[in-house]
């Protein structure tokens, strides 16, 4: 075995009485490619802030290369060598990629020297790693993909040996996921060591060499991955068997819940995200629209939802028009029977400085069950809060938690329990299990698979192709605003992967 | 772990770190009067006496109280719903308006407990009114309220003066100001509660609108944390989208918070005008509107915060005018600076000692800080 890159001895870290970290030893070895793999809040990401300098460690040792490294800011990090990707990009995005990959190594008050350097060296990294990025580029007009490549770069720029990367692929197409596989099997080759946080089973076993699995901040086990399944990680992520596929039957679509025509959507910036799309959603089906994200999925089911006003176009539901142009609100479509599960749960969905009763009537306020005269009622609000813990198992279950305390998954519960259980007939769920844990997903899925088969209509959107595969009767592509192709739920993944990345936009079309 | 601190027990929260920046802030104000040479303790002794030291004093401390109180949680209730009502100045200057229109108009027909009832009404719908318009354009034209509203006290000043020197100045008088007002639309004092106490008091202005204060501050208690509109106001002060998300219409809520805080500021108005003074002078509102941003901030924007903070400011306006006058040294510019540093200590940087503090509860009582299911049972 290589000698190891990183040694981590007795790391142990609490935030008050949160034992975020217990415990942990960890090696690997230089050259290789390491995995971490665990459920939110099992202390993965506590344990890189530590090893890049974020947070420091309440006891343990740092040993990089051979060597006891104290390491407090992410400036030591970089000293020693270590680099990090962030899984939300540390970018100016109205800087060039050149600008870029020196910020914070500026070196002279004047950049012109600098720049110079930095343009020489991003030729020699292109040359050995194949990273290919126009150096003069603006961020944001860059595709996700390449400003990823941007992060990387700028790591290597600043000599890193010791590459972190958290949660790399959430943002990327397959075809992009794979490019960066490519890339990183080619660090590794030129002798680098890659650290790759994930909770994507699959993609730990295609390119990691060893992967450890940390469980409720400890480290549970460390094992080679060709040794190992999917199966076998799972369970020791969740400690206990987990279904990864759930089981159902075929669906039995019956009258059209949901019809949207020809609609057009602009974002903040009064970009067209959405350039006129139509489809339908019957009674008894889940519909899957699969897409990377940022290709309109996002502006679609707020407009259809309420939330944000369309161009032009129609939605009917039940046969009824929705003003989406106009006046729709999500208070009156909720009182017709619209659910709405929103993507992003920490600002729409929730308010998370409120008690978890409070948020379990979020939209259904005006609801008299909840309320007596002007005043809301608490008594109600709480029984009725407890009713949905018990039957969506939400933990802790405790109605007056502050709900920023909840765990991912648990805070998604907190949505879906208020949310399914008004009883609607058409549900729009966004990105249902993102950051949501194994065990959770599983609920989850299980759940919206039951909505569908009381015969409710069911709109998913989300960037994860196994969930849309797993659940959707019929899935939709997204590119660029259109929909560019209808496939069943047998579609191979790599046959989804071109047509939402534009390829075979023509024939998909037809 | 995006939340590595845990929150604090209610009463740490809301007594222990106030008390700890109020502390501080006196050690910060100590040095500055150890720098122009006169005693600390002792100037702290003639503050805290000035300020509580007789039933007198006592009666002034709350007559100053009780103005802060109304525009604290004036800056409190637009606070939940994420707007800065720097306003509130202007909005009790111009219900001084609505206060003497009533009070001047009624005060030969009815007696003060007719009239008291609707100044109050007069007071409310001034303020309301004078805060509506920043509201609106906030809500339909996006201009921000911040800028719009510090815009309305210079016009509210100025509208005052003119109506002061202009129209409402009796025939004859040199003072821009009322006419006094009769027995009809004078307050009774609450001296006697005092003196009922055993204390003296010779002649104070504390009025029945001190009580009028305190139900106000139960009123907002109840408002905020316990009727649907306070639900939607705190959902869209913590979170537009997700107000958006539930059907909480923004321009709605904006408009009716400015105009329920611009109502609290305007009540403001009935304390000197009808309760001490007994006419309404030239700049009588004298600040509390720009005190009432400190003592929201220091009371936590909750009505058991804002009413002590209230009477925290009241005893240093109180108490530093008692102080100016025994050490010629500290004049009333000194008096402001103390005022500054609670302001600045209480307020602005109110989040200054919370991490250590809250480090040091996680430390001591695991469970006290409401975390023993956090870990090891996210599903």
């Amino acid at each position: 075995m290589a000698e190891a890159a990183i040694e981590l001895i007795g790391i142990n870290k609490s935030f008050g009485a949160v034992h975020a970290n217990r415990d942990i030893h960890l090696e690997i070895p230089r050259g290789t490619i390491h995995g971490i793999v665990g459920e939110n809040g099992a202390g993965k990401s506590t344990l890189m802030s530590i090893l890049y300098g974020f947070y420091q460690a309440d006891s343990g040792e740092i040993r990089v290369g051979g060597k006891p490294t104290a390491i407090r800011t992410p400036n030591d990090a970089i000293a020693v060598g270590i680099g990090m990707v962030h899984q939300h990009f540390m970018l100016v995005e109205n800087f060039t990629v050149l600008e870029n990959i020196i910020l914070g190594a500026e070196g002279d008050a004047l950049l012109g020297g600098s720049i110079a350097k930095a343009r020489a060296e991003l030729a020699r990294l292109e040359r050995e790693y194949g990273l290919e990025v126009d150096p003069d580029a603006i961020i944001e007009e860059l595709p996700v993909g390449l400003q990823q490549r941007v992060e990387i770069l700028k790591a290597l720029y600043r000599g890193a040996e010791i590459l972190i990367l958290d949660e790399p692929t959430g943002v990327l197409t397959p075809a992009e996921a794979d490019h960066l596989f490519r890339i990183l099997g080619q660090l590794k080759e030129q002798g680098k060591t890659v650290v790759l946080i994930t909770h994507k089973l699959r993609e730990i076993m295609a390119i990691t060499d060893n992967v450890s699995v940390m469980r409720q901040g400890a480290m549970v086990a460390t094992r080679v991955t060709k040794q190992t399944t999917v199966e076998e990680l799972a369970e020791l992520m969740v400690g206990r068997r987990v279904l990864l596929h759930v089981e159902k039957g075929a669906a039995s679509p019956g009258e059209v819940k949901l019809a949207v025509r020809d609609l057009v959507v602009k974002d903040v910036r009064g970009v067209v995200m959405v350039e006129g799309v139509s489809f339908d959603v019957r009674a008894g089906e889940i519909v899957g629209i699969a897409g990377v994200a940022g290709n309109g999925q996002s502006e679609l089911i707020e407009a259809i939802c309420g939330t944000r006003k369309a161009v032009s176009g129609t939605v009917m539901l039940d046969g009824r028009p929705i003003d989406v142009t106009g006046t729709a609100d999500p208070g009156e479509l909720r009182d017709r029977g619209l659910a709405h599960v929103p993507e992003d749960r920490h600002h729409v969905g929730l308010v998370l400085a409120f008690e978890e009763a409070e948020n379990s009537i979020l939209g259904y306020h005006d609801d008299p069950r909840y309320l007596r005269g002007p005043f809301l009622d608490n008594d109600a609000i709480v029984a009725d809060a407890e009713d949905k813990i018990k039957k969506y198992d939400i933990r802790p279950g405790n109605p007056h938690l502050r709900t920023a305390n909840f765990s991912g998954g648990n805070q998604q519960k907190i949505v879906l329990a208020r949310e399914m259980e008004q009883d609607p007939g058409v549900l729009v769920v966004g990105q249902p299990t993102r950051g949501v844990d194994v065990g959770a997903i599983e609920f989850i899925h299980k759940r919206l698979i039951a909505m569908r088969d009381q015969g409710k209509a069911v709109l998913l959107i989300s960037v994860e192709l196994d969930e849309i595969r797993s659940l959707a009767d019929r899935i939709l592509v997204m590119f660029d605003g259109r929909i560019v192709g209808e496939r069943g739920p047998q579609a191979t993944e790599g046959e989804l992967g071109l047509l939402m990345a534009g390829v075979e936009h023509k024939e998909a079309a037809e | 772990m995006s939340t590595p601190f845990a929150k604090l027990p209610a009463w740490a929260d809301y007594g222990l770190i106030p008390l700890v920046n109020l502390l501080v802030a006196f050690v910060v104000a100590g040095l500055v009067v150890l720098l122009v040479g006169e005693n600390p303790l002792r100037a702290a002794a003639i503050l805290f006496d000035g300020a509580f030291g007789s039933g007198q004093n006592i009666a002034y401390t709350l007559f100053y109280a009780t103005n802060f109180i109304f525009t604290g949680l004036a800056v409190a209730v637009a606070f939940h719903a994420g707007l800065f009502n720097i306003g509130g100045e202007g909005q009790a200057y111009i219900s001084g308006l609505g206060v003497s229109l009533v009070a001047l108009s009624l005060d030969a027909f009815l007696p003060w407990w007719l009239t008291f009832p609707l100044a109050i009404l007069g007071a409310a719908a001034t303020g309301a009114a004078w805060a509506f318009v920043p509201a609106y354009l906030q809500a339909k034209r996006g201009s921000h309220i911040v800028i719009t509203t510090i815009m309305f006290n210079f016009i509210a000043a100025s509208a005052m003066v003119y109506l002061l020197v202009d129209v409402l100045k009796p025939a004859g008088s040199m003072a821009p100001e009322t006419r006094t007002l009769l027995p009809g639309a004078q307050l009774p004092k609450l001296n006697w509660v005092l003196e009922a106490l055993g204390m003296s008091v010779r002649s104070a202005p504390l009025n029945i609108t001190f009580l009028l204060a305190l139900i106000m501050a139960v009123v907002v208690w109840a408002l905020v944390w316990r009727t649907r509109l306070g639900y939607e106001i705190r959902t869209f002060g913590f979170s537009p989208k997700a107000a958006r998300y539930a059907g909480i219409g923004e321009s709605r809520i904006i408009i009716v918070t400015m105009m329920i805080s611009g109502a609290l500021a305007g009540m403001m108005a009935l304390n000197p005008i009808m309760g001490d003074q007994h006419r309404m002078a030239l700049d009588f509102v004298a600040g509390a509107g720009f005190v009432g941003i400190a003592v929201a901030l220091m009371g936590r924007s909750h009505p058991a915060g804002i009413v002590p903070a209230a009477i925290l400011f009241g005893m240093l306006y109180q108490g530093g005018a008692e102080l100016a006058f025994e050490m010629p040294n500290i004049s009333r510019d000194m008096i402001v600076i103390i005022q500054g540093l609670v302001i600045l200590f209480a307020g602005a940087l109110e989040n200054m000692f919370r991490p250590t503090i809250q480090t040091i509860f996680a430390s001591l009582s695991p469970r006290s800080v409401g975390l023993p299911a956090a870990r090891g049972e996210g599903a």
